[in-house]
């Protein structure tokens, strides 16, 4: 992979900053969604689209691409938006989210957009899936990857930990799960609703190899992304420590966007922050 | 027909908090969900009679089994997609099949759920619900007969589901008449046809009774609020004396409140039929009203449906 130099970083860090922008607007436009989740998450999906995975926007199903898993679904405004953004499909269409008829389903549905690799939105269920794309990798011997985002209050769902055994049991190194650890969930702050810490021993005892970094580093996250190709025999997980709402002054580290839509004022205080997506 | 629209989940948290205060075995459960549900009223009001269960309902529902077991009557919430397909096993073995004083009161049941999409609209909970012995299933029609309904399966002792939506819903009965579980409740007479509605079909079963009453057709309104167990005797006494029988539900029409009706008039007293409600299809992502139309739940539906059950009445 390429060396990190100030240049490449900084263009994968506008086309975030472009889906930040995107995001709010498609929530704002359609007056629900939720802003918090889908901004904390950002960096690590556009790390992954514009640099980390080996995917053809114009040919969605090609066999030997590499595949993303996005298990917190809630936060498919951003997953959409960088889909955009690499040509999925036209910018334009972003206006269509959560509309009638559109392809842009509130949740992600992969029967409905182009580059979408399982339907989710129930949340705790992204990681087995991406498990059984990893297993058909290892028996088609295909060099793949998959790659899955999960939110940290699916650390409560206990198919999590029924997919964290079997992905070590059956020694998954094709797999890697990006923790986005915002610390909080919908009802307050993980530690206050169920703890979960001490959350890197309990992927350990797991039998993952585990990774902790800022979520935010465009370079930490391609840095910890490289570690875990390299490791053999099983799964890695990368514990991203982010900020929801990351990028938005007033919804950072906010319950309140959890899931609400911005109200005029606050759109364009966000749009003033972010800059519009079409500049 | 102009209605007032009111929140359901607000008289749900109202009838809880009261409860919480007139007794100590209550107690209430929500997975993540409890400032959607309104569970958080009660956790305000009482927090060690109230437990967060994270996101993990399955989890919750046997939780809330320990806790009946052990004495306590217990709410238990979430969004109903959540509350019943998320966790059957859970419902089934560890609180239908033991009997056991646990509510599921689950709310954004149904397509009017809006912009979330399929993954979060849930047709098939009455379904799910309907046959586990043991349970019954109840779709309050309102804001006001949401918190009576709270209050009296409160009372019982047994497994119930309670159905209640997102959105505000036309308020179409009063605060003050007394609720009858078990029990349909006529809301308009008339002797040539039957609307049988439950939820938020009810205001479109009422308008569109008066849209037939234009063309001079006398069409009866039934709330079928308690969908299990059925009364059976109301719904073979409309279909008696009207001869003609409309159901229209917010629900899938396989197994929801409609096939209930069906069933038991097949059995019982055999008039024309038709179902309104979401054929077998997944919903998606749009605004109430519109998927309220696309999806064959408008007033017109229904005064489609009794011009074609009259048709066929001999
Ligand atoms: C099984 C399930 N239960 C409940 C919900 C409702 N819900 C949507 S988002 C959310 C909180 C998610 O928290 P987290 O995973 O930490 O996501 P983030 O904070 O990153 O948005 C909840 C409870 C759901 N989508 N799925």
């Amino acid at each position: 992979m390429e060396i990190y130099d100030g240049e490449f970083i900084a263009e994968l860090e506008a086309v975030a900053k472009r889906v930040r922008s995107h995001s709010i607007t498609m929530i704002y436009r359609a007056g629900s969604g939720h802003p918090g989740g889908s901004l904390s998450g950002v960096d690590v999906m556009v790390a992954l689209y514009f640099h980390i995975m080996k995917h053809d926007p114009n040919r969605p199903d090609w066999p030997e691409r590499d595949r993303f898993v996005l298990s917190k679904g809630h936060a498919a405004p951003s997953l959409y938006a960088v889909l955009s953004e690499a040509k999925y499909f036209p910018e334009k269409e972003l206006e269509t989210l959560r509309k009638l008829g559109s392809r842009l389903q509130g949740h992600p549905c992969m029967r409905k957009t182009p580059g979408v690799e399982m339907s989710t939105g129930s949340l705790g269920h992204g990681l087995a899936a991406g498990n059984g794309m990893a297993l058909a990798a290892k028996l088609d011997r295909k060099l793949y990857r998959i790659y899955v985002l999960c939110g940290d209050g699916e650390m409560d769902v206990g198919e999590t930990w029924e997919a964290a055994m079997l992905a070590s049991h059956y020694k998954l190194d094709n797999i890697t799960m990006y923790l986005d650890r915002n610390k909080l969930q919908l009802d307050g702050p993980t530690e206050k609703i169920m703890s979960l810490e001490p959350l890197a021993d309990k992927w350990k005892a797991f039998g993952w190899h585990v990774i902790e970094i800022n979520g935010h580093s465009m370079k930490e996250i391609i840095q910890a992304t490289n570690e875990a190709r390299g490791v053999k025999g099983r799964p890695t997980v990368i514990i991203c420590h982010t900020i929801k709402g990351k990028g938005v002054s007033y919804m950072e580290g906010s319950l309140h966007f959890h899931g609400k839509a911005p109200t005029d004022e606050e759109y364009k205080q966000a749009m003033k922050e972010l800059g519009t997506a079409d500049q | 027909m102009t209605w007032k629209w009111e929140s359901q989940r607000e008289q749900y948290g109202r009838a809880l908090v009261e409860l919480g205060k007139e007794r100590s075995d209550i107690v209430v459960l929500d997975a993540d969900l409890s400032s959607s549900t309104r569970t958080a009223d009660f956790a305000s009001a009482f927090p060690e009679r109230f437990f967060n269960c994270g996101i993990a309902e399955q989890n919750m529902i046997d939780t809330a089994a320990g806790l009946a077991a052990s004495g306590k009557t217990v709410f238990a919430s979430t969004f109903a997609v959540f509350g019943t397909g998320r966790c059957y096993d859970q419902i089934r073995q560890s609180v239908a099949y033991p009997k056991l004083n646990i509510k599921i009161v689950a709310s954004h049941a149904g397509i009017t759920v809006g912009g979330d999409g399929a993954s979060h609209q849930i047709i098939e909970d009455i379904a799910l619900m309907r046959v586990l012995p043991n349970m019954a299933v109840i779709v309050p029609v309102d804001s006001n007969e949401t918190y009576k309904v709270i209050k009296t399966v409160a009372k019982t002792e047994t497994p119930v589901y309670v159905r209640i939506g997102r959105a505000d819903v036309p308020t179409v009965t009063d605060k003050d008449t007394p609720f009858e579980m078990n029990k349909a409740k006529v809301m308009r007479d008339g002797m040539d046809v039957t609307l049988i509605g439950c939820g938020i079909m009810v205001s479109k079963c009422l308008e569109a009774a008066e849209e037939l009453a234009k063309h001079g057709i006398d069409a009866r309104v039934i709330n079928l609020h308690t969908i299990k167990p059925l009364d059976e005797k109301t719904i073979v006494k409309a279909a008696r004396e009207t001869g003609g029988v409309v159901t229209a539900e917010e629900h899938s029409v396989m197994m929801g409140m409609g096939s209930a009706v069906a069933m038991c008039l097949v059995e019982n007293f055999h008039v024309p039929m038709k179902r309104v409600g979401i054929p077998d299809v997944f919903g998606e992502s749009g605004a109430c009203n519109e998927l309220m139309e696309k999806y064959g739940l408008t007033m017109e539906n229904i005064v489609e449906a009794a011009h074609d059950v009259l048709k066929r009445k001999k």
